[in-house]
């Protein structure tokens, strides 16, 4: 349970450590996964496998997901194809693997060797659910109107729907001269070039 | 009685704090500082279970519950503002996205 606890942490620092250094997102994503399935085990050997599990499925399952659609996303352009084909070579995808295997290797021995002590759950569940609902009832309400919040942010704010620009970025153009600035002139080359930009 | 001890955990949560600090001074591109906050994020629940754990409480698990919807909401709303800053700049530089500074044109550095 103590190697356990060594080799994941080992991995997990390794992967962080390659995410901070990495220069493509895709692949720093890539190790940032393999980071967090190794805290993960983490979890694991803690006594904690509900947590474990809320580890995998939340923030290496929805986050990584959220993350790789928007790195997607803003590499749209002639040049994704030519990308596709380089993120496919083996260079990228043999470091997270080679971390990946060894993970899978200890959860496989840890599964292999039956009763373990590093399933045995250090709190059991029920006490968690009690605890949860029942002091700690406001803030998981509290938590419910920060997500409801997050949603509607997120949908406000990602909506595409811009014709024009903010008026203090067009305000140069329309009614600068009603400005009593005399910096508007050095302002406006910079101004008129942002627009035509958006407008693009 | 725990199983285990506490420090090695906690050191191991302190050095990922550290390097998802690291990650946000030191990197420029958005993305990546957003993916750092993650890593200080799930570092801090890391030290919350470990904390948890050790005193048989389960309030430790509860918080990192809390901490996961934070980092989720977190995470899509600024997602969101990475894609309008985009649209808007075509550029994920944090050192270009600098209009909100005094005595610079805006949205150029």
């Amino acid at each position: 349970m103590s190697l356990l606890f060594y080799i994941s942490s080992v991995v997990a620092i390794v992967a962080t450590l390659l995410v901070i250094t990495c220069h493509r997102p895709i692949h720093a994503l890539l190790y940032l996964v393999v980071s967090f399935l190794a805290v993960s085990m983490i979890f694991l050997s803690l006594g904690a496998p509900f947590v474990a599990v809320l580890e995998v499925i939340l923030y290496a399952g929805a986050i990584i997901v959220l993350l790789i659609f928007v790195v997607m996303m803003l590499n749209l352009g002639q040049e994704a194809a030519l990308q596709e084909k380089q993120w496919l070579q083996p260079k990228v995808w043999v470091g997270p693997s080679i971390l990946v295997a060894v993970l899978l290797l200890e959860m496989s021995i840890l599964l292999l060797r039956g009763e373990s002590a590093a399933i045995q759950p250090a709190v059991d569940m029920k006490r968690i659910s009690l605890v949860l609902f029942k002091e700690y009832v406001i803030a998981v309400e509290l938590v419910g109107f920060l997500l409801m919040a997050g949603i509607v942010g997120a949908a406000h704010i990602g909506k595409h729907k811009k014709k024009h620009p903010h008026r203090f970025l067009q305000n140069g153009k329309e009614n600068g001269h009603a400005d009593n600035n005399e910096n508007n002139k050095e302002v406006k080359p910079g101004e008129l070039l942002k627009e035509e930009m958006i407008h693009n | 009685m725990p199983s285990f001890q506490t420090q090695p955990v906690l050191i191991v949560a302190a050095i990922l704090f550290a390097l998802g600090l690291t990650g946000v001074l030191v990197r420029r591109n958005i993305i990546f500082m957003l993916i750092s906050v993650e890593i200080m994020l799930n570092a801090a629940g890391l030290a919350f279970v470990a904390a948890g754990a050790r005193w048989g409480q389960p309030d430790g698990q509860v918080m990192f519950l809390f901490i996961l919807a934070m980092a989720a909401s977190e995470i899509s709303v600024a997602l969101a503002l990475v894609m309008q800053a985009y649209h808007q700049h075509k550029t994920l530089d944090v050192e270009e996205l600098n209009a909100l500074k005094d005595g610079t044109e805006p949205g150029f550095g």
